[in-house]
């Protein structure tokens, strides 16, 4: 993290924290909302980033965990607003607490997907983990209780004790300190034994295997790391969005956050915030220009394909270390 | 339960398996020859289906329309290779995947700008409209079992022309090794060309059989493209034999799911909620045989011995 890559980072994080700041003060409530979603989508492509830039684990089904956070905030909010009971619980709207039960149901899932589909590997595992993510998206479909295919709305912003959430710069905060915390975390997960032991799980397995580490449970580690933030991004997104619906676990949804990493730059720690601004802006602005904005988003995509291998990353900051 | 109800629902079964297989098997002769996951596979399904409704109305003839749908899906299928997929070969899975996610945009929002977003209708063929009696008494239509038989003839003509001729000799040792036949002389960008319009072919065909029994409309391939990756996956990446046979796995498993899991249920449930759990995880049911495969045998139930 030296040289040109060290200062796009920092202007990264600068803007990140300047421009919601700036559109706040000149009242601009929907782009600091549009701001909120890049951080959450951002956060969520840096979780897939650990599986799938470090770990070299291609999961194409990510939604699945962004799905189970959004769901865990909005059934608890569902039910605590009705004054029902979960499975005989009371449930919560206190934001710290969904974010906890969130992340620990999103590793308990991903430890049982991840010790199946570790198994395999390559375009099987590309495939499996799409297969999994569908059953969840088929589950979550066929509960009426919770909306069922028509989603879960959620009426009232979960809370966060001391702080107005419904505020949207407050909650844009509440967001950018999750994304940075998450990136702190993979540039220390990074840094640490673990890391270099990951990196080696992608590089050569049998090099790692030799050193007398086992590269099967440090994939499954980082996999089910990788998922917590995944499903951390999840359970904000449902309350940016006041809605969970099955379509968080779409297919879909597993492609577009494949493609902010990838967009962004596979395993850079700030690609997927560049992934994540150049897509959701993208995304708006077309949409806003042209009905057809998923044939030039689709153009543009290929294009980076094709012609800007490394992503915008490596586009403005040359190759990563590692080739 | 009566008899003709499960009669039924399992030539329901192999239709949607035959369907399946008629995807696999492109899908499967790609990345077994070319090492490439095609996510835009089922948008070539889209466009036969498309063309097939469009050019039957316009001209008033099933037939026309369905050789139309088929030819129209190959000439894509190659324009398509040559223009984006070959430059993906010698990418790894991850670009390939973005680059088809890409192609599914385009193709998407191409279709709904040139027929628009109102779904087209397909009719039947007066030929095939009818309905025999199936034993126990209910009536099944001929268009179905037409779907199968034709499955069926595909199968047969897709194990002929691999085994018996020049061709299918080459998709072989393209399969074996790339490098070697480029070697031995074989332009082999012909031939992955070649292999990539016949894949695309046998999903238009898929989409004109479908688009007569559905509505045609935009994003009607994805939801099949999956289940074909499932059957793909549980048959061995690669293996057309595979991709048959996990082709009517996968379509006699999800069919008789549906109707046998709620009543299975209902024996010891309530009949209100053993319809919803039975309903539940008959839609979950295919992607759980494929974990199960996959976790038993990694690479599938006929494990092609080439590249991984």
């Amino acid at each position: 993290m030296r040289g040109r890559e060290g200062w796009i980072n920092g202007a990264l994080a600068a803007a990140l924290l300047i421009v919601p700041l700036a559109l706040h003060l000149a009242g601009e409530v929907y782009y600091v909302n549009l701001a909120s979603r890049v951080v959450i989508v951002a956060l969520a492509a840096v979780g897939l980033n650990l599986a799938l830039g470090y770990g070299g684990m291609v999961s194409f089904g990510h939604a699945a965990f962004f799905g189970i956070g959004g769901y865990v905030a909005g059934i608890s909010a569902h039910h605590a607003i009705l004054g029902t009971s979960f499975l005989g619980l009371s449930t919560t709207t206190e934001m710290p607490l969904i974010w906890l039960i969130s992340v620990l149901l999103a590793g308990v899932v991903a430890l049982a997907i991840g010790a199946i589909s570790l198994r395999t590997k390559g375009v099987y595992f590309i495939m499996i983990t799409l297969a999994f993510a569908q059953m969840l998206y088929y589950f979550a479909i066929s509960f009426p209780a919770y909306g069922g295919e028509d989603g879960l709305p959620i009426y009232v912003r979960n809370t966060f004790p001391g702080l107005n959430t419904f505020d949207p710069i407050t909650f844009y905060g509440i967001c950018v300190v999750a994304l940075f915390a998450c990136l702190f975390l993979t540039a220390r997960i990074m840094g640490s034994r673990f890391g270099a032991a990951l990196d080696m799980a992608h590089l050569s397995e049998t090099r790692l295997a030799t050193a007398g580490i086992a590269p099967f449970n440090i994939r499954l580690t980082a996999f089910v790391i990788s998922a917590m933030m995944t499903a951390l991004a999840g359970a904000l997104f449902a309350d940016l969005n006041g809605f969970v619906s099955p379509s968080m676990m779409s297919w879909h949804r597993s492609g577009e956050i494949m493609v902010i990493v990838i967009l962004g730059g596979v395993g850079r720690l700030w690609g997927p915030v560049a992934g994540a601004i150049a897509f959701v802006l993208l995304e708006t602005f077309l949409g806003g220009l042209t009905e057809r904005w998923g044939l030039f988003l689709g153009l543009i995509l290929l294009g980076t394909v094709l012609f800007a291998r490394g992503g915008i990353m490596g586009l403005i900051a040359g190759k990563a270390r590692h080739d | 339960m009566p008899l003709s109800l499960i009669i039924e629902q399992a030539l329901n079964g192999l239709q949607l398996g035959v369907t399946l297989f008629l995807m696999a098997s492109g899908l499967t002769l790609v990345f077994g020859v070319m090492g490439l996951i095609n996510l835009a596979h089922g948008s070539l399904y889209m466009v036969g289906a498309f063309v097939t409704a469009w050019v039957s109305a316009s001209v008033g003839s099933f037939w026309i329309g369905l050789g139309a749908g088929i030819m129209a899906a190959a000439a894509v299928g190659a324009l398509v290779e040559v223009a984006v997929i070959r430059r993906l070969y010698a990418r790894d899975h991850l670009d390939q995947v973005l680059a088809t996610f890409a192609l599914i945009l385009i193709f998407s929002e191409g279709t709904r700008w040139l027929f628009g977003s109102q779904p087209l209708w397909l009719d039947v063929p007066d030929l095939l409209s009818g309905a025999v009696t199936l034993p126990g008494g209910s009536p099944y239509p001929v268009f179905r079992l037409a779907i199968i038989a034709m499955g069926a003839l595909v199968a047969l003509g897709l194990y002929l022309m691999i085994s018996r001729t020049r061709l299918g000799m080459r998709i072989r040792a393209g399969e074996a090794d790339r490098e070697m036949i480029g070697a031995l002389g074989v332009d082999i960008a012909t031939l992955y060309t070649l292999v990539f319009a016949l894949g695309a072919a046998l999903a238009g065909l898929a989409g004109a059989m479908v688009g007569a029994l559905q509505s045609v409309q935009v994003g009607m391939g994805e939801p099949v493209l999956i289940l074909a990756f499932v059957v793909i996956v549980i048959g061995g990446i690669g293996s057309v034999k595979g991709a048959l046979i996990g082709a009517i796995l996968v379509g006699v498993t999800d069919t008789m799911g549906r109707i046998l899991l709620p009543s299975a249920f209902g024996l010891f449930m309530d009949a209100s909620s053993a319809t919803a759990v039975g309903s539940a995880l008959a839609s979950m049911l295919i992607y759980l045989l494929m974990a199960l495969v996959l976790a038993l045998k990694p690479q599938g139930l006929f494990p092609v011995h080439a590249r991984a």
